[in-house]
C-alpha cells in the first residue's frame, strides 16, 4: 500500500506506520477505518447466515444454539467493533484538521484507546472457539439467560464478551474525554463556537454523552461479570437480586448510544448538503445547538425499551413523551438540510446520493420511531421484527450510509487519492436497493407478531422473510464495489487536489495528505462562518494566498 | 432548470395545493391499509391499538411524502447544469421558518402523545398492565364497573421452555390456553428460571415473566378462535420454539372443556423443545452448550400447538 503522496521535500512515511503505536490522530483514524471495516466483514458474514436460516420457517440451516451465538455476536461485532470504531476514526481524522489542531489532545490516550479495539475484538472473535461456544443472550445480554452458564465452566463464552465489552467501554471514555477536550482547547484562533463545524457540534454532543452514559453500562456489565463467574446476587432472583435493574443500567447508556451514532451523521449530513448544493447550511445555528438538545433528552428516554418488562403506568407515559420531544429538534436538522438543498445547485456525486439515500431512510425510521414511542402500539410491536427494521433503518439505513457518504468525500483528503465515482454510484445503487429490500419487510413481519431473536418461526411469515433475506444478499453483494473501489483508487487512483470538491473548511486549506502536524505553526485565522458557500465571504485570512502556495506546491509535485 | 420567482404565483400554489390535497389522500387510504397489515382483533385492547397504529400510518405516511416529495423535487429541479460550477443563491436561514418547523412537529407528536395517553389509560382500565407484587386482589379491581370482575384466573407458569396454565378454581392445568369468549380473565405470570414473554399477537397484549415476582393481568377476550402465543422476551436455545396455543370459545364450550378436562389424568404436556433435545444428541454437529429443557409440565391436557391458528 504504497498510499501517500506528500510534497517530494518531504520523506515518504512508511506504510508499516498503520501497524504501530503511531500517535498521529490521522494515522489512528485509518487505523480505526480500516479495522472496523474488517470486522464490518465478520459482521456481515454472521448476518448472511442468520438470513439464510430466516428464509425458511424450520431451524434447519444451523443448529439453534449456533443460530443464537451468531445473532448475539453479529449485534454484538457491528456495535462495538464496526460502528463505534468507523466513527472514531472519522472523529481522528476530521477534529483536528477540521478546528485547525496539531493532533488531538492527548496523543498517547487515543493510541492506547484504538489498540484497545484489536485487543477486546481479538477476545470476543475468540469466544468462538471456546467450550460452549460464545454468547447467546443477545447484544442487551439480559439476565438470567446470561448469567446460566451451561458448561460451569470460568472461561465462557459469556464471560468473555463481558470483558471485551467493558474494555470497549475503557477504549470509548478514553477516546471521549480527548475529543470533548480537543474541541474545548484546541481550536484554531477565531473560530468561536459558533464559527465551528457542525460535525464538531455533534462530535462533541455524541462524546458527552459517552461519558454520561458509559459508566452506567460499564458498571452494569461488571456486576453481570460478577454474578456470571463470582456467584454474586445483583441480579439474581433466587439471591434477592432483581433481574429488571440490569435493563435499567443497560438502556440507560445504550439508547444514548444511539444518538452517539447517529449525531455525528447528522453531523456528516450537514457537511456535505452544503458542499454539494453550493449553498449555506440553512439555520446553522439551530442545527448546532440541536445537537444538545437531542442529548439532554437522549438521557431521559431509556424506560421506552421497558414498556411490557412491568414498569409502572406513570412511567411509560412519561418516557412515551420524553421520546416524542426528541423528533422536535430532529425535526429542526431535517428541515434545515432540506432547506439547504432547496433552490441549490445540487452535485449528485456518490457522497451526496449516500446522503439523500441516507435521509431518505433515515426520516421513515423517525415514523416508526414514534409509533413505536407510543406505548400501547409499543406493547404489541417491542420484541418483533418492527422493532428489527426500525433499528436497522437507522443504523444502516442511515448511519451505515452517512459513513459511506464521508469516506467518499474525505477519501481524497486523507490519502491524496480520488476514489472512482463509477463504482461509487453502483455502491450506492446497490446498499439502497439491498437495505430497503432487507429492511422494510421486517414490519409487516413484527406487526403480524413474529418476534426477534427467534430460530425458526410460523410458516405464514416465510413471504416477508424470503424478501427480507433476498435483500440481505443484495447488500452482502453492495460492499463488493465498494471494497474495490478503496483498495483500486488508493493504490493507483488519480491524485486528489487539496480541494476537489470545491468545499469550504480548514480541513480543505490543506494539502492532500495533510502533513503530520497539520498546519503546524500557520494555523490560519478563522475571520467567518463555516459553509459560506455564495458569500464570497473568505472562512480565513489570506485565504487566497494559502490557496495560491497549494497549488503552487500541487503543481511543482 | 431553476424554479420560479420566490413569490408565490397562482400557478405554482395552485399545483401545490392539489399536490397537498393528493398527499392527504394517500394517507387516509394508507390509514385505512394499516388495518390490514395486523393480526385478527381478538381482545377489547385490540381494536384501540389498532385505531392508534391507523391514526399513526396516516400522520406518518403524510409526513414522509411530504419530505420525499421536497427530495425529489430538488433533486429533479434544482441540479447543477452541466459545467455549472458556480454556487447558489446564499440563504442562511429563515427564523420565522424554523419557529413554525419547531412548533408543528411539537404540536403533532403532543397531539399523538395525548391520544396515546388516552388509549393507555383505557387500556389500564381493561387490564391494568402494572407490575403488581401479590397485594390484596380486591384493591386491584378499582377500575372495573362491578359486574365485569374478571371471574376466572388463569395461573400461567413459563419455563425453559414450555407454557403451563393452571385453573385453580377448576382444579385442571393445560398447556393449551382456554379462554371464554367475552369474559374478563385475570392471569397470574410466574416464571420458573428467566425471563419470558407472554405474548398473544391477536390480543396485541404483551407483559414479560420476570422471575421472583407474580405479575397479575387482566384482558378480556372479544373473538372465538385459535391463537398463537408467543414467548417474546429471549429465553435461550429453544425460544423460537416456546410457543402454545389459545383456545378462545363460548362459556358453555368453555365450561364443558373444564370438567372433561378435570376428569383426565395427568399426563406430560406439550414442550417442542424436550422432543429436539432428545434428538440433538444423534446429530452429526450438535452444536453448542444449552441448558437443558425443563421437564415437560403434568397437566389434564396437553392440547396441540400444531393445528391451524387464526393469528
Amino acid at each position: 500500500m504504497t498510499s501517500a503522496t506528500f510534497p517530494a521535500s518531504e520523506p515518504k512515511p512508511s506504510w508499516t506506520r498503520y501497524f504501530s503505536f503511531n500517535t498521529d490522530a490521522k494515522v489512528i483514524g485509518i487505523q480505526y477505518i480500516v479495522l472496523s471495516f474488517f470486522y464490518f466483514l465478520i459482521g456481515g458474514l454472521l448476518a448472511m447466515i442468520i438470513r439464510g436460516e430466516l428464509i425458511t420457517p424450520a431451524a434447519d440451516l444451523v443448529d439453534r444454539t449456533v443460530y443464537n451465538g451468531i445473532y448475539t455476536m453479529h449485534g454484538t461485532i457491528m456495535l462495538f467493533l464496526f460502528i463505534f470504531p468507523v466513527l472514531n476514526g472519522l472523529n481522528n481524522l476530521l477534529i483536528p484538521t477540521m478546528i485547525g489542531a496539531p493532533d488531538m489532545a492527548f496523543p498517547r490516550l487515543n493510541a492506547v484507546a484504538f489498540w484497545l479495539v484489536p485487543i477486546f475484538g481479538t477476545l470476543l472473535i475468540a469466544s468462538f472457539f471456546v467450550p460452549g461456544g460464545p454468547a447467546y443472550s443477545g447484544w442487551w445480554s439480559y439476565p438470567p439467560v446470561s448469567i446460566q452458564n451451561p458448561l460451569g465452566h470460568l472461561v465462557s463464552g459469556q464471560g468473555l464478551w463481558l470483558t471485551a465489552v467493558a474494555l470497549s467501554g475503557v477504549s470509548s471514555i478514553m477516546g471521549a474525554v480527548n475529543f470533548v477536550t480537543t474541541i474545548i482547547r484546541m481550536r484554531a484562533p477565531g473560530m468561536s463556537w459558533f464559527r465551528m463545524p457542525v460535525f464538531c457540534w455533534t462530535a462533541l454532543a455524541a462524546q458527552s454523552l459517552q461519558l454520561i452514559g458509559l459508566p452506567a453500562l460499564t458498571g452494569g456489565a461488571a456486576m453481570l461479570l460478577f454474578d456470571l463467574v463470582a456467584g454474586t446476587s445483583f441480579y439474581r432472583p433466587e439471591g434477592g437480586g432483581d433481574p429488571v435493574l440490569y435493563q435499567h443500567f443497560f438502556w440507560f447508556y445504550s439508547h444514548p448510544a444511539v444518538y452517539v451514532i447517529i449525531l455525528p451523521v447528522f453531523g456528516v449530513f450537514s457537511e456535505l448538503f452544503p458542499v454539494y448544493s453550493r449553498k449555506p447550511l440553512f439555520g446553522y445555528v439551530y442545527v448546532a445547538l440541536a445537537s444538545f438538545i437531542i442529548v439532554g433528552l437522549g438521557l431521559v428516554v431509556w424506560v421506552h425499551h421497558m414498556f411490557p418488562s412491568g414498569v409502572a403506568q406513570w412511567m411509560r407515559n412519561l418516557f412515551m413523551v420524553t421520546t416524542m420531544l426528541i423528533a422536535v429538534p430532529t425535526g429542526v436538522k431535517v428541515f434545515a438540510w432540506l432547506g439547504t438543498l432547496w433552490r441549490g445547485k445540487l452535485r449528485l456525486t456518490t457522497p451526496m446520493l449516500f446522503c439523500l439515500g441516507g435521509l431518505f431512510n433515515f426520516v421513515f425510521a423517525g415514523i416508526t420511531g414514534i409509533m413505536l414511542a407510543t406505548v400501547p402500539v409499543d406493547i404489541h410491536v417491542s420484541n418483533t421484527y418492527f422493532v428489527v427494521g426500525h433499528f436497522h433503518y437507522v443504523i444502516y439505513g442511515a448511519a451505515v450510509m452517512g459513513v459511506f457518504a464521508a469516506v467518499y468525500h474525505w477519501f481524497p483528503k486523507f490519502t491524496g487519492r480520488m476514489p472512482y465515482e463509477g463504482l461509487g454510484k453502483l455502491h450506492v445503487l446497490l446498499t439502497f436497493v439491498g437495505a430497503n429490500l432487507n429492511f422494510l419487510p421486517m414490519h409487516p413481519l413484527g406487526l403480524m407478531g413474529m418476534p426477534r431473536r427467534v430460530s425458526s418461526y410460523d410458516p405464514e411469515f416465510a413471504f416477508w422473510n424470503v424478501l427480507a433475506s433476498l435483500g440481505a444478499f443484495l447488500l452482502g453483494v453492495s460492499i463488493i464495489p465498494f471494497l474495490l473501489n478503496m483498495v483500486s483508487s488508493w493504490v493507483r487512483g488519480p491524485k486528489a487536489t487539496h480541494n476537489p470538491w470545491n468545499a469550504i473548511g480548514l480541513e480543505w486549506l490543506l494539502p492532500s495528505p495533510p502533513p503530520e502536524d497539520n498546519f503546524g505553526e500557520h494555523v490560519p485565522i478563522v475571520i467567518s462562518r463555516p459553509y459560506g458557500y455564495g458569500t464570497d465571504q473568505p472562512l480565513v485570512e489570506n485565504q487566497e494566498a494559502i490557496e495560491h502556495q497549494l497549488i503552487l506546491k500541487e503543481a511543482s509535485a | 432548470m431553476t424554479s420560479s420567482s420566490p413569490r408565490l404565483r397562482p400557478l405554482p400554489l395552485l399545483g401545490l395545493g392539489l399536490w397537498v390535497g393528493l398527499l392527504v389522500l394517500i394517507s387516509i387510504w394508507m390509514s385505512h391499509q394499516a388495518y390490514r397489515w395486523l393480526p385478527v382483533q381478538a381482545s377489547t385492547a385490540a381494536p384501540l391499538v389498532d385505531g392508534l397504529f391507523s391514526f399513526e400510518t396516516g400522520v406518518g405516511t403524510f409526513v414522509f411524502l411530504g419530505v420525499i416529495s421536497v427530495m425529489a423535487w430538488v433533486v429533479l429541479m434544482h441540479r447543477a447544469e452541466k459545467y455549472d460550477e458556480s454556487d447558489a443563491e446564499p440563504i442562511e436561514g429563515n427564523t420565522r421558518l424554523e419557529v413554525i418547523w419547531t412548533a408543528i412537529p411539537l404540536v403533532l407528536v403532543m397531539a399523538i402523545a395525548a391520544y396515546s395517553i388516552r388509549v393507555n389509560t383505557t387500556l389500564g382500565v381493561l387490564g391494568p398492565m402494572e407490575h403488581i407484587h401479590l397485594h390484596d386482589p380486591v384493591e386491584q379491581q378499582g377500575g372495573y364497573p362491578g359486574d365485569r370482575l374478571p371471574a376466572e384466573t388463569v395461573e400461567v407458569i413459563a419455563r425453559q421452555w414450555s407454557w403451563e396454565f393452571r385453573y385453580p378454581d377448576a382444579g385442571v392445568s393445560s398447556t393449551e390456553l382456554h379462554l371464554a369468549f367475552n369474559q374478563p380473565v385475570t392471569f397470574r405470570l410466574v416464571s420458573d428460571d428467566v425471563i419470558h414473554g407472554f405474548y398473544i399477537p391477536a390480543f396485541r397484549l404483551k407483559q414479560d415473566v420476570i422471575p421472583g415476582t407474580a405479575i397479575d393481568f387482566n384482558l378480556t377476550p372479544t373473538r372465538e378462535g385459535r391463537y398463537r402465543l408467543r414467548d417474546s422476551q429471549f429465553s435461550g436455545t429453544w425460544f423460537a420454539a416456546n410457543q402454545a396455543d389459545v383456545v378462545v370459545e363460548t362459556d358453555d364450550a368453555h365450561a364443558a372443556w373444564l370438567k372433561q378436562a378435570a376428569a383426565q389424568p395427568l399426563q406430560p404436556g406439550i414442550s417442542d423443545a424436550v422432543e429436539e433435545y432428545a434428538t440433538r444428541g444423534r446429530k452429526a454437529n450438535p452444536g453448542w452448550a444449552t441448558v437443558p429443557p425443563a421437564p415437560p409440565p403434568q397437566v389434564n391436557v396437553p392440547g396441540s400447538n400444531r393445528l391451524p391458528h387464526d393469528a
